[in-house]
């Protein structure tokens, strides 16, 4: 029995359970925040490295051997986000400890941010579908409340949406789930994935498989990202950025992991689907990143299009596609919550959104200027950063099987994504400065430590990436080949 | 009688769009209390209707009941139960702070 298992579960939620007592003290819940982010990334540095040599962890819950209890299953995949998850956080509650106001951080920021991670670890984590859905709805209350924490109205009107189009698409995760045990009989993956593997992929199934598309495409913001760009903008800058870095990438491992574990036999149809899907969202990403002037709309947009990017690799569905995907995935994390961060940064210091209202600040914040530039040049893939080689890998990969559309628009959307935020860098940190001297406000160096942390993590993940592309490739070689997966967890409980 | 439950399923499945289209916000959160409703039942469906014993050992029978439609939908209401409580809060928040129910009237300008 693995129960460290759990810990990346538990320890947010007991950390957060024992904040909702601390709550008049702001600074001790953000360092106990903190503290416990650290101690959940070690944790999934420890199990990572366990994976490499032991194979596929789980851990059954009262002892009842799967199929039959509900598991923890913990491959390279979902570790890396868990690592990656913990880490982010921990850097995003830092910067929060100089942004947020009092008045936030005193009413349940923290203990709610926690419950985020827990839902997020619990859905990375877990084997089990209908222990998917719990975690979903653990994160979605968790985002529910940090959505609507200060209670303005822009606020409260972005959040009846979003609230209101994540209890339908619960509502059809719940009906997939009974639809799917009604045919199959079963709700574990691994013994899922087996079963259909024995009965064959029958059109019911694909239907099935479609609707759970729906599900995790509205979660993730595939093709149905309507609801995004508002709620993203919406909420403070911490909110937004743990957002932009978590919330979506929930949805896209669910994709990843359901339609190579289990709904992997008629890639014809539903990858298919996926793939035109991918394309659309690249499409409409790259056309809403242009077209707005607002840096917190652009920001959200960029999100769009990563999704969109990832998901081509899963369409692609070659092995060399998803470890770039998988690349991507980690890079993403990162260096959206970077974005996010900067802009948040560049909005009080300037009081303004519009990008017509900012210029010159190259010359009184060059160092967030040049955070920017990094992170603009991440994004779009260049180089020595940690974007490029994912977009190379998907773009191998997508050579190989001749997806030549969906290659097209994956490299366009990037030449989209620099152009939008080159927009923002040329309007807002080049020209006239129109702050002088005196009126400027100096930039906290609690900002920017944590903007600069991130910064060398994306460049740390560009250089390094030989260092972690054993537990990379560990990650796609388990997402190809299902058998590794469904091995590990049965094979062993008929012991 | 597992017909006429996916019956009362769609209908109830109908009855949660219609109030999920309306313009009201009480009406909108009733639909989605009513939709949850629909899927529970879907499931238990899903499992099979009532034909055995209770799954326990020491029941001497051929036929047992499915229990896990049961323990999920347990779940399932709870979440649900939560969800709809904190909508509820958000409507009541929300028609403070927007002075309105009415969700077209709610739409705001590019930037308040």
């Amino acid at each position: 029995m693995n129960n460290i298992l759990i810990m990346p579960m538990l320890l947010p939620i007991l950390a957060g359970v024992i904040l909702i007592f601390l709550r008049s003290y702001g600074r001790i819940q953000a360092w106990v925040g903190i503290g416990t982010m650290a101690g959940t990334a070690a944790i999934a540095l420890y199990l990572l490295d366990n994976i490499q040599t032991e194979g596929i962890l789980r851990l059954d819950f009262g002892g009842w051997s799967p199929p039959f209890g509900i598991s923890f299953v913990a491959d390279s995949f979902s570790v890396l986000l868990v690592l990656t998850t913990s880490i982010v956080t921990a850097i995003c509650l830092l910067y929060s400890i100089f942004s947020t106001s009092k008045a936030q951080s005193t009413m349940y920021f923290y203990p709610t941010a926690l419950f985020l991670v827990a839902g997020v670890n619990g859905s990375f984590l877990t084997g089990d579908l209908f222990n998917l859905f719990v975690c979903f709805e653990v994160m979605l209350l968790s985002s529910y409340v940090l959505l609507t924490l200060g209670g303005s109205r822009k606020q409260l009107r972005e959040a009846i949406k979003y609230v209101t189009i994540n209890i339908v698409s619960s509502w059809f995760f719940l009906v997939a789930l009974a639809f799917l045990y009604g045919a199959i009989g079963t709700l574990n993956m691994a013994h899922l994935s087996a079963r259909v593997a024995e009965a064959g992929q029958g059109p019911l199934l694909t239907t099935i498989s479609i609707v759970f598309l729906i599900v995790f495409s509205l979660k993730a913001g595939l093709l149905l990202y309507y609801w995004l760009p508002g709620s993203y903008s919406a909420p403070p800058i911490v909110t937004s950025a743990l957002f932009g870095a978590l919330l979506t990438k929930v949805g896209v491992y669910a994709l990843f992991r359901i339609f190579s574990l289990i709904f992997y036999h008629q890639p014809e149809i539903t990858h298919t689907l996926i793939g035109i899907m991918a394309g659309l969202t690249l499409i409409g990403g790259s056309l809403g990143a242009v077209a707005y002037d607002d840096i917190r709309k652009i920001a959200a947009y960029n999100v769009v299009i990563a999704v969109g990017f990832m998901l081509v690799g899963l369409a692609v569905s070659s092995p060399t596609a998803i470890e770039g995907s998988m690349y991507y995935l980690i890079h993403d994390m990162v260096v959206k919550a970077l974005l996010f961060l900067l802009i948040g940064t560049m909005i009080s210091l300037t009081g303004t959104a519009q990008i017509g209202k900012m210029s010159g600040m190259m010359k009184n914040y060059p160092i967030l200027g040049w955070s920017f530039f990094i992170a603009m040049l991440s994004l779009a893939g260049v180089p020595p950063l940690s974007g490029f080689i994912g977009k190379v890998l998907v773009s191998e990969g997508a050579i190989e099987s001749g997806a030549y559309v969906l290659l097209a628009l994956s490299l366009l959307s990037s030449l989209f994504i620099l152009y939008s935020l080159l927009r923002i860098f040329k309007n807002t940190f080049w020209g006239e400065t129109i702050i002088s001297k005196e009126d400027q406000v100096p930039v906290k160096k609690g900002f920017l430590f944590p903007i600069v942390l991130l910064v060398f993590l994306t460049v740390a993940i560009g250089l390094g990436a030989e260092t972690f592309s054993v537990y990379v490739i560990d990650a796609a070689n388990t997402l190809s080949n299902p058998g590794i997966y469904i091995d590990a967890i049965l094979q062993n409980a008929q012991q | 009688m597992e017909t006429l439950i996916i019956i009362l399923v769609g209908v109830l499945t109908a009855v949660a769009i219609y109030l999920l289209l309306s313009k009201n916000l009480i009406r909108v959160i009733l639909g989605t209390a009513i939709l949850s409703h629909a899927v529970h039942l879907l499931i238990l469906t899903m499992g099979g209707l009532k034909r055995g014993t209770v799954p326990l050992l020491g029941e001497e029978e051929n036929t047992y009941v499915d229990a896990l439609p049961q323990a999920l939908i347990l779940t399932a209401i709870v979440i649900s139960f939560a969800v709809t409580a904190f909508v509820l809060v958000l409507a009541y928040r929300a028609y403070q702070e927007l002075g309105t129910d009415n969700l077209k009237s709610m739409r705001g300008g590019a930037d308040e």
